[in-house]
């Protein structure tokens, strides 16, 4: 058996046709299995969503509870019958709620990783390896230019930089869901005991992370009219806010912004970015290359990002991979987020 | 050498001249002797060593990298240094990383034949940010917008000092600066140097205000000369302890441009300057004539200079203050004085490449608006393209550093002006970072589907901050495509913004698509009230051109 017995490449995404359902399609379908709440991963208007329960809360909190007619919750660990295959989910730990999805059929098991890290983060369970005859990966950070340092340095070099700019306010461009709550979490670890002020559009996802048993102390919404005056605070928002007329008004702002891609100078400076801070949620070079021996896989695809060099790594371990480039897939829309503010 | 990389990091990507100045200052005060000076000496690329090349760098990650694997990267990345820096594969029993100290020492005393394996020890003791510095430092190219001033504005920071008064002592001091550190902190007497050929903070002049000042000035008290359009410097002439003579040529920040320019560092050690300092302007002359700034460029900024370029671009020296002659310390004498002591002074020296800049006789303000009107018919001849307007200066007006109030005023010459219309706007950089402040502005041209604009050139600045707001919101609301951080704005006949631009000239351009390419453009006025189809033609251009040339 292979990989494209069980799942086959479609214009809307993964199919799997013994199960009749898609993965993480990006279009309404009858049945879909979702891997994460990510934009980009999650969209609405599906027959059946089958989904962790935090990824179905945050579908609902940000499309509303008719995101689908029927949903079901997926519990980590635990065997389901699809059509004519058996679902499993595992912890991704993406975001709260991520998880990978195991097929198996006919003693063949296939695992779609969804977006994973391997890093630590207090904010959701650790990534699980899962062994496998076929792997379906992502490679958003696919290319060893990018390792990902301890993100505890990454915040020291923003408290760090507080100190020495103690009047200037912090503005820290990071994803709503997930990483926006993973930079509070780390910042309380580090000591930080301030409240974290966050623009509007963090507020539903950040107040669902507390309800989950998430401690992130004290985390105000800015109010317009008070940004003048949170010189030396640290404010989180989406990375489309750091440069946006909303973030005029704080005093001699310095801009960061926390993502992967602030490894390359290049796309920190297009960015605006002044302290860029390497915080990524996605597996780096050395994580997937881990991940890829770590399941045992003898045939690997590659869903999205730079495919080419870990395709060509895979080659020269032996494991037998392709590229899929399925277009949609990638950094959450930055525009959908700030319609939320 | 971990903290210097955060630090050239930080500063790399701060765009702020304060932020830099903080950053580097508390650097400086929280790193250890002599750590902190060879980082001082690599902020003022004091340092000197051979320059390890880019090709012994690729080699070096071609040993330790998968080929394939680097091709992508370095596709991706763009930059070398930076690509080896993030995908270099660290060891396992990782080394120590090493002393900013130990690799400048050692870099000055290797051979080439051993470097590369000391450069791969220390990449192994390093992280991404750490091999990044250490690889732009030994190939040369920092590149962090930090200016040898600014350097020493840091070091003056640390204590009651002012930034002059470091540069003062700073000539004679070598890395790693002990001395001038426990001077600067307030603790350590003042350094006992002798530079022979010191800088000395330039003396500017403030824009005339036509409205207002020559009703208050008397054309009487002040003297007047070509404002040129070169680069203005100064070369110190004098001698070491030991006897030996000692030139230098600074630019007007202070930055030591002398190996750019051989040809006239001949000039000064020709013998017949002693120890002096004279101010003036760097031009490039051809059988007399002085040529388009765009020449002076192919001179500067380059750190070796070849036979061919210096035979192409002949560099000159156009010079107008006397500030030290035979030792002797000028600046307190008024003016008047010191143009004559200069005038004697050129004549003695008697060099080819050093010559006086004129004084422009003029009997009241009205005969010298005239005079600025048409500087060839006045004197300038063939050179008048090369005029920026006046320089007027108060006949007894010591040399004050910095920009005294009532001194010198400059006279900028009529620019041109044209209409254009906005097609492209860009977001800016630093405080504007937010807004789109650079704005690509065309004029019509004849095409083959009738007149399209043709973009002739880019202005970000000649507009009030509220004016900005207005521009910013004119941006938003009307674009109708995006290219990355570049919007296309609406520029039809019908719809569209016309900006009133005004340059200071106008050259043929091979690099340009238009052909043209302006000197300093920006926006005199934003024209709300005029439709787009009367902004200017291109034959509005052409026709500057054929009278320029």
């Amino acid at each position: 058996m292979s990989a494209s017995q069980i799942l086959t490449q479609t214009p809307l995404g993964l199919y799997c046709p013994a199960g009749d359902v898609y993965i993480d399609p990006m279009r309404p379908v009858p049945r879909a299995l979702v891997t994460h709440g990510h934009s980009d991963h999650a969209r609405a208007g599906h027959g059946a969503v089958m989904a962790t329960a935090e990824t179905l809360d945050i579908m609902a909190l940000r499309y509303g509870e008719d995101f689908t007619v029927t949903r079901q919750i997926a519990a980590l660990g635990v065997w389901t019958t699809v059509g004519d295959v058996r679902v499993r989910f595992h912890p991704a730990g993406h975001v709260l709620g991520s998880a990978q999805i195991e097929i198996e059929q006919g003693g063949f098991h296939l695992v779609v990783s969804g977006d994973y890290k391997r890093a630590a983060d207090p904010t959701c369970l650790p990534f699980t390896p899962v062994r496998c005859h076929a792997f379906i990966t992502e490679a958003t950070f696919g290319l060893p230019v990018f390792r990902h340092p301890d993100a505890s340095d990454e915040i020291a070099k923003l408290l760090a930089s507080r100190a020495l700019f103690p009047e200037r306010t912090h503005i820290l461009g990071a994803y709503a869901l997930g990483k926006a709550q993973r930079l509070m979490s780390l910042l309380r670890r580090a000591g930080y005991d301030r409240p974290i002020y966050i623009h509007g559009a963090l507020e539903k996802l950040t107040a669902y992370y507390g309800r989950q048993g998430i401690a992130l102390g004290d985390t105000p919404k800015v109010v317009a009219a008070e940004r003048p005056k949170l010189g030396g605070e640290i404010v989180i928002c989406p990375p489309g806010a750091i440069k946006d007329l909303w973030a005029r008004k704080f005093p001699d702002p310095v801009t960061a912004a926390a993502s992967g891609w602030m490894r390359v100078r290049a796309r920190a400076r297009q960015k605006g970015v002044e302290l860029p801070l390497i915080v990524s949620d996605h597996a780096d070079w050395e994580a997937l290359c881990t991940t890829v021996v770590e399941t045992g896989c003898e045939e690997l695809w590659v869903t999205h990002g730079e495919a080419e060099a870990l395709v060509h790594w895979a080659g020269t371990q032996g494991i037998a991979a392709k590229p899929l480039h399925l277009i949609g897939y990638g950094e959450e829309a930055e525009d959908e987020l700030l319609d939320a503010a | 050498m971990k903290d210097f990389a955060a630090l050239l990091d930080r500063l790399a990507f701060e765009p702020g001249r304060n932020g830099k100045i903080r950053l580097m200052a508390a650097y400086l005060a929280a790193t250890p002797d002599p750590e902190r000076g060879f980082a001082l000496a690599a902020l003022t690329d004091s340092l000197s060593f051979a320059d390890a090349k880019p090709a012994m760098i690729h080699a070096l990650a071609a040993e330790r990298t998968d080929p394939v694997l680097f091709q992508m990267s370095y596709h991706y990345v763009g930059d070398l240094s930076e690509t080896v820096a993030l995908m270099w594969p660290a060891r396992a029993g990782e080394r120590a990383p090493p002393l900013l100290s130990d690799v400048i020492r050692t870099l000055s005393t290797t051979g080439k034949a051993t470097l590369p394996g000391i450069i791969a020890g220390w990449l192994d003791g390093l992280d991404e940010i750490g091999r990044w510095a250490l690889l732009k430092l030994i190939t040369g190219s920092l590149r962090i917008g930090v200016s040898a001033r600014l350097a020493k504005t840091a070091v003056a920071a640390l204590g009651p000092h002012a930034p002059d008064d470091i540069e003062e002592v700073w000539h004679g001091l070598t890395p790693p600066y002990a001395e001038l550190f426990a001077y600067a902190a307030g603790h350590g007497p003042k350094p006992d140097t002798v530079d022979p050929t010191p800088f000395r903070t330039p003396m500017l002049a403030h824009a005339v205000d036509e409205a207002k000042d020559f009703a208050a000035l008397d054309a009487a008290q002040f003297s007047a000369e070509w404002k040129w359009d070169g680069i203005r410097v100064q070369a110190i002439t004098g001698f070491e302890r030991d006897g030996r003579p000692a030139q230098r040529l600074y630019s007007r920040s202070g930055d030591d441009i002398s190996s750019s320019f051989p040809d006239l560092m001949d000039s000064l050690a020709n013998g017949r300057w002693g120890t002096a300092a004279l101010d003036g302007e760097l031009l490039v002359v051809i059988d007399g004539r002085v040529q388009p700034f765009s020449s002076l460029q192919q001179r500067l900024n380059r750190k070796t200079v070849s036979a061919k370029t210096i035979a192409q671009y002949p560099i000159h020296c156009r010079v107008y203050d006397l500030l030290v002659a035979d030792g002797e310390d000028l600046r307190a004498l008024p003016f008047a004085d010191r143009r004559r002591r200069l005038e004697a002074f050129v004549a003695a020296i008697d060099d080819p490449r050093v010559d006086l800049s004129p004084v422009v006789p003029f009997a009241d303000w009205d005969a010298l608006a005239g005079i600025r009107s048409d500087p060839a018919a006045h004197g300038a001849g063939d050179d008048a393209d090369a005029i920026e307007g006046l320089m007027l200066k108060r006949r007894d007006s010591p040399y004050v550093p910095g920009r005294p109030k009532g001194l010198w005023y400059k006279w900028k010459r009529q620019p041109f002006n044209v209409d254009a219309v906005m097609m492209y706007a860009q977001r800016g950089h630093g405080k504007r970072a937010s807004f789109y402040s650079d704005y690509t502005f065309g004029v019509w041209k004849d095409g083959p589907e009738g007149e399209v604009l043709v973009p002739v050139g880019k202005a970000y600045s000649g507009f009030t901050d509220q004016e900005l707001v207005k521009l910013d919101r004119f941006v938003r609301n009307n674009t109708v495509k995006r290219f990355g951080p570049v919007r296309e704005v609406v520029h039809t006949r019908e719809e569209g913004l016309v900006l009133e631009i005004l340059f200071e000239g106008l050259n043929r351009s091979t690099r340009h698509k238009s052909g043209v390419a302006m000197r300093f453009p920006r926006v005199a006025r934003i024209r709300w009230d005029k439709p787009t189809a009367e902004a200017d033609r291109f034959d509005v251009l052409e026709k500057m051109l054929a009278a320029e040339a």
